[in-house]
């Protein structure tokens, strides 16, 4: 079902990769340099993970929200070493949801931050990551 | 390096729903090389976009902390069965990957 | 015990008024249960735990309830043979007295006769069928699938079946099962498009009235099982996919839901609660025989939550009374199998004899013999499990020693002879790879607060359903109301303090990763046993139990 690609420049992208926003420490830091400093708490953001990962290195994330004018989703994990995992923008009738898989190396807060109509919010889950083993 | 992308596009009410997924490595450059004891460099996929009929429809950034062997899902209004969705993406080393398919 | 022994024939008869399996037939729709047999095809003793601590939601809430509190919850008199079947109380004496339990023979004369009096009755497998047992890991799990199909499974799905690989289970699946049997799983999604693997349900007719059946795997299985045996699905909980298929299945024209549920019980109130549209989620995986479902209210008004124990042990019979198309009324009976009242079935016998017949001689072998009951369940530790950290520490020469928190794992009397079948019933496992690892105190601290978690998180969706590792070697004290981190204390080795950054050699068995190599652990047990010969009753290494004062899970 895939067809042959045809080869573009990179110039297709909107904007140069934030390498500040991608190298920085902490979530915070992170959420500033990628345009999402003082997002407020909002429960309209969906956040659909594992309770428990299945496996650390591939943890499903699903992101949708609900906040009308949504441009933009981003989604950080707290205690990875570079917390900032992706920025997605949506244009010409992109929904604002997004599927992906990220790395996770121990139970740590998933966050997501949306921005909309000029502002920005944010949500959050925990994701439990096990050494695993026992069962009944 | 159009072999290196799966790509699925379904109607689902009046959406395209679009699942992707690209071989890559995502090497994030913090691991270190078991023999001799130095990092292994990055490399990783970092810009992606995706297009419907030619019209850009998501623009991506990604960092190392995106999987291995990378998946992204996402739902288009507006598409209809035989539309073209597109999706180009390029790694830190330059490394073009693109592929296509058409909403079933 | 004060009880009289079981010895009646004519308990099955439906003629003798007084018999202990005449279950008047009640309602138009008939589901019979059975989970977690662990490939017990024989009649065995299981002794139930004597702990069992909910925290959360689950404090003194079934299936959190052990010994007396169980007996006072659920109206059952002291010294009975129900007593002997839902509790650990007075085991050993209740066992001489009642004999032993479950067995496929006896189950299945037992299955025949309640489906007599309930046509169109359908019969459900939970799942942890297929392992358990030495045949069961010598034929692949064939001895328990063929015996399943003999007993007459409509419906399945599956925990420790994934453990022969998904090959395997797709081959029995699309092959034995074809046509017969429905394996049904909800929560198992390809890895690549999140495609089904298998049916998410199916609906079937039962006197004119459609019943659906939906099946839930354990949710865990790629982390409490090694993720390489299914390295092409993803499991998890996903109740928003089961919210998606109950409306489905209603849409379809179900007029009863039934999940088949290998969750967990606690896992499966949690999500009765959230999920709504379900009459009864029929569960396993925690081995919790519960007299009487526990009843979870919803959006969409309630669920029957049921959990039917392990081994074999329990045959659950629930009843509906659907009118107008809606269930009206229900009656649930957990029927325990007390072999010393059931007549084997001939052909199930014939079939069983004939699987064993090339091993007989092999699992009968004499070990040693026991002077103490052997047993495994309770939260922190079994008999058993000290036998076989006792027999890991000594062989492997180990400071300290980790047992997996298994819930299977039949039991043995005082005097018994401890024979290889018996070992085979604790170990038989697709990686029974023994290890002798260097772990720092601060890594065995990490790896028990890890394990304690996923047994003690409030949250049952952070539970995966077994019990804590056991140890050897190490005492501790356990405070189960605290969090992650914070629960295990004052642990001492050889009356020192662990020190978190020594090094010390720990004995395991049983590990998840790929590549592992060593001896099998059964190896590493019957040599223990041909050496001591004499087993003297075990030493249980418990830690001090911290936060369980008025804890009804605790006897
Ligand atoms: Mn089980
Ligand atoms: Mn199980």
């Amino acid at each position: 079902v895939c067809a042959a690609g045809l080869l573009k420049t990179s110039g297709v992208f909107a904007a140069t990769w934030n390498n500040l926003a991608f190298t920085s420490k902490d979530t915070a830091d992170a959420m500033k340099n990628a345009g999402y400093a003082g997002a407020a708490e909002n429960k309209d953001i969906m956040i659909k993970v594992p309770d428990i990962a299945e496996n650390g290195a591939v943890v499903p994330v699903e992101v949708s929200s609900n906040i009308p004018g949504t441009t933009s989703i981003a989604i950080f994990v707290d205690k990875n070493p570079n917390p900032m995992i992706a920025d997605f923008e949506f244009m010409n009738g992109a929904e604002p949801f997004i599927a992906t898989r990220v790395k996770m190396a121990s139970t740590s807060i998933v966050r997501a931050s949306v921005k909309a109509g000029g502002k920005v919010y944010t949500n959050s889950r925990e994701v439990k990551v096990t050494i695993g083993g026992c069962g009944g | 390096m159009a072999e290196a992308m799966k790509m699925r596009a379904t109607m689902q009410g009046d959406a395209v729903d679009v699942k992707v997924l690209i071989q890559h490595i995502m090497e994030t450059g913090q691991r270190k090389d078991k023999k001799t004891g130095n990092l292994i460099p990055a490399h990783f996929i970092n810009q992606v976009s995706a297009t419907l009929n030619g019209k850009m429809v998501l623009d991506m950034q990604w960092g190392v902390g995106i999987s291995r062997n990378p998946f992204v899902g996402f739902r288009v209004k507006g598409a209809k069965v035989g539309d073209k969705v597109a999706v180009h993406a390029v790694d830190n080393l330059g490394t073009v990957f693109d592929g296509e398919v058409v909403v079933a | 015990a004060s009880g009289f022994a079981l010895n009646s024939r004519a308990a099955l008869s439906a003629t003798d008024a007084g018999g202990f399996y005449d279950l008047p037939a009640f309602g138009n729709v008939s589901l019979l249960h059975i989970t977690d047999c662990h490939a017990q095809l024989l009649p065995i003793y299981f002794r139930e735990p004597n702990v069992n601590i909910g925290v959360g939601p689950g404090l003194n809430q079934a299936p959190h309830l052990v010994g007396e509190h169980l007996l006072k919850a659920f109206g059952i008199r002291p010294g009975t043979p129900e007593a002997y079947a839902f509790t650990y109380l007075d085991f050993d004496n209740a066992a001489r007295t009642y004999g032993k339990v479950g067995g496929f023979a006896h189950l299945a004369t037992l299955v025949k006769k309640i489906r007599a009096s309930r046509p169109g009755s359908l019969l459900l497998d939970g799942g942890d069928t297929w392992q358990g047992s030495a045949t069961a890991l010598w034929t692949k799990g064939q001895d328990m699938v063929d015996a399943g199909k003999l007993l007459g499974v409509d419906v399945m799905t599956g925990h420790w079946e994934f453990t022969f690989g998904a090959e395997r289970v797709k081959q029995v699946v699309d092959n034995d099962f074809k046509g017969k049997v429905d394996f049904v799983a909800q929560n198992i999604k390809t890895n690549d498009f999140g495609d089904p693997v298998f049916p998410g349900y199916v609906i079937k007719p039962i006197n004119g009235i459609p019943v659906a059946i939906i099946g839930q795997a354990f949710p865990y299985t790629p982390i409490a099982n090694p993720r390489y045996m299914t390295p092409d699905w993803s499991f998890g909980i996903q109740d928003d996919n089961m919210q998606t298929v109950v409306d489905e299945a209603r849409a379809k024209g179900a007029q009863v839901v039934v999940v088949l549920s290998h969750n967990g019980m606690d896992v499966d109130i949690k999500m009765a609660g959230r999920v709504s549209g379900i009459d009864a989620i029929m569960g396993g995986h925690t081995h919790d025989g519960m007299p009487a479902p526990s009843i979870v209210k919803n959006a969409r008004g309630q669920t029957l939550v049921t959990n039917a124990g392990s081994n074999g042990k329990f045959l659950g019979v629930l009843d509906l009374d659907v009118r107008n198309g809606k269930v009206a009324g229900f009656k649930y009976k957990l029927l325990p199998v007390f072999a010393n009242l059931i007549e084997p079935d001939k052909e199930m016998a014939a079939l069983i004899e004939t699987v064993r017949a090339p091993y007989k001689e092999k699992l009968g072998e004499k070990l040693a013999v026991t002077e103490g009951t052997l047993y495994r369940r309770g939260n922190f530790n079994g008999t058993f499990d000290q036998l076989i950290l006792d027999a890991l520490m000594e062989v492997k020469g180990a400071d300290a020693a980790f047992s997996p928190g298994f819930r299977w794992g039949t039991s043995l009397l005082a005097g018994q002879d401890i024979t290889l079948e018996h070992v085979m019933d604790q170990t038989a496992i697709t990686y029974p790879q023994t290890t002798l690892t260097e772990m720092t105190g601060a890594t065995i601290k990490a790896i028990m607060e890890d394990v304690c978690d996923n047994l003690f998180n409030p949250d049952p969706y952070k539970q995966q359903g077994g019990d804590m590792v056991r140890v050897g070697g190490i005492s501790y004290t356990c405070d189960v109301n605290k969090s992650i981190g914070k629960r295990i204390n004052n642990m001492m080795l050889n009356g020192k303090a662990l020190d978190p950054n020594r090094k010390y050699k720990v004995a395991g068995w049983a590990p998840v990763s790929e590549g592992v190599t060593g001896e099998p652990i059964w190896d590493v047990v019957t040599s223990y046993l041909r050496d001591k010969k004499v087993i003297t009753p075990r030493k249980l290494n418990l830690p001090k139990m911290i936060g369980v004062k008025d804890n009804d899970g605790v006897a």
